[in-house]
């Protein structure tokens, strides 16, 4: 891989493009998920279905006027939605979207991902924070310990993908999944990983809805208690770059979860691997985030903690050591 | 540890139920109706305002000016006047007023009247800016309906 000037300048544009285009319309798909499962029709008046109804929400957000409220801890408080967003788009850097088209293929991948994440969390904590408003530094109080809650069962489960691949390098880890779902780590057959590793992945999964604030897990913005969370004093392109920040942590989730569990761009038959069989996937998975989205009711913070800390962490501790077991014994 | 174990598979179980249910919901058909472009079809006993019902020949109103529906209107927005058939028995009607405004749609109008003259309409688009426009006649809406018939 040659690393010209313009290969980044590509990169970069393509990436953000991808980040802007997927943040903008993932609210349309939302609105229209929400609609068909509640048997409503959802955005159909701007453009053809609707289509153009994220522009026009983006005009009217940035149209409106970006309120500062006194008392309000000036640079924090506009720091913040910046902070939610600038990570998530980072890490779209170490996707490897197909075997060839991947910005950087770090050793470290993973890692980097991780501690992007948690720069995430720290907006949403800083943002609540700073409004000096009681719903969001409640909200921001939440989100941290859920986020904490979260990322250990996670980092845990993530850990048996690890062993498994030897690698942390999330290229390696999809190639290492190469050539039919039976290859790939929710259902691969060699030292009989299926035996275990589908926990892992629905483990990881559940992690990644808790670790996006999304329903049933979003206890950030939980509106019928809260206001709107940490979003409650912002206006404007702030709350905006928050929506667009959770809808590309979203697609980094998505992401993540395709190449450590579904094989990356890898066909599920053996057949034309590329790039198109990676968005089919990550497309799946962001259906799901939205169907989940639209099928569960909030639940209540200590019923989340619960969950994390008395099922999925023994879990995935167990997930680990048989795991780790097969790969000895086998 | 007791029913550490039933909660994972029926609150698993249950989950997946859910699941299913939402997705058996996205692929039905949707029951939005987009109101001003499609227009919904009122249900045989959806109640309107009242309307006067004409002689399906002449069109005239088939109303004899009895006065029951005056009288059996408990809110009293019914005011009607006739005068006598010149050349033959009875009485004609002049003026049918209804003000909407007071109505309640009890429907004793309807019940009371003997003549088949009085039914109630279809109209759902009641909205307005003015309290003047909620003061019918019914004797107007009757010719328009019969122009439009012709």
């Amino acid at each position: 891989m040659e690393t010209s000037m313009w290969r980044a300048l590509l990169y970069l544009v393509g990436l953000l493009a991808f980040a802007g285009v997927n943040a903008a319309w993932l609210g349309w798909c939302e609105r229209k998920g929400a609609a068909r499962i509640q048997r409503r029709i959802g955005p159909c008046e701007a453009g053809f279905a609707g289509l153009l109804q994220p522009l026009a929400d983006g005009l009217k957000l940035m149209s409106k006027q970006l309120l500062v409220p006194q008392g309000v801890d000036g640079i924090i408080f506009r720091v913040a939605p910046v902070l939610a967003m600038i990570p998530a788009i980072t890490s779209l850097a170490v996707i490897p979207f197909s075997e060839n088209i991947g910005a950087r293929a770090m050793e470290l991948s993973l890692l980097l991902l991780f501690a992007l994440a948690s720069i995430g969390m720290i907006a949403i904590l800083l943002g609540g924070w700073a409004s000096g408003n009681k719903y969001a530094i409640i909200s921001a109080a939440r989100s941290v310990s859920q986020n904490l809650a979260y990322e250990i069962p996670m980092l845990l489960t993530v850990i048996t993908v690890v062993m498994i691949s030897g690698s942390m390098n999330l290229r390696e880890i999809a190639l290492d999944q190469q050539g039919g779902f039976w290859h790939w780590n929710i259902f691969r057959l060699e030292h009989g990983h299926f035996l275990t590793m589908w926990i892992s992945f629905i483990i990881f999964f559940i992690c990644s809805v808790a670790e996006t604030n999304r329903a049933p897990f979003d206890m950030a913005e939980a509106e019928s208690e809260l206001v709107a969370g940490f979003m409650t004093e912002y206006s404007s392109m702030g709350f905006g770059l928050f929506m667009m920040g959770e809808y590309l942590n979203i697609v980094v989730g998505a992401c993540l979860t395709a190449t450590l569990f579904l094989g990356g761009w890898d066909c599920p038959f053996g057949l034309t691997p590329g790039i198109w069989w990676f968005l089919l996937k990550i497309y799946v998975l962001i259906f799901t985030f939205i169907w989940i989205r639209w099928t569960y009711p909030r639940t209540q913070i200590y019923r989340l903690l619960n969950l994390s800390w008395k099922i999925l962490i023994p879990f995935s501790m167990a997930n680990l050591l048989v795991t780790a077991a097969l790969i000895k014994v086998f | 540890m007791s029913g550490y174990w039933s909660d994972i598979v029926t609150g698993g179980k249950s989950l997946v139920t859910g699941l299913a249910i939402t997705a058996r919901e996205f692929f039905r058909p949707v029951v939005t109706e987009q109101y001003p472009w499609e227009v919904p079809t009122m249900t045989p006993l959806f109640r309107g305002h009242i309307e006067l019902i004409g002689n399906e020949e002449t069109g005239e109103p088939n109303c004899v000016v009895c006065g029951m529906c005056q009288r059996a209107c408990p809110s009293v927005c019914i005011s009607l006047d006739g005068k006598k058939n010149e050349g033959g028995k009875g009485k004609v009607l002049t003026r049918y007023i209804l003000d909407f405004t007071k109505c309640s749609l009890c429907g004793s109008c309807v019940e009371s009247c003997n003549f088949n003259a009085l039914r109630f309409s279809r109209e759902y688009n009641l909205a307005s800016f003015d309290k003047n426009d909620f003061i019918m006649d019914l004797m107007q809406r009757l010719e328009d309906q019969n122009r439009c018939k012709r």
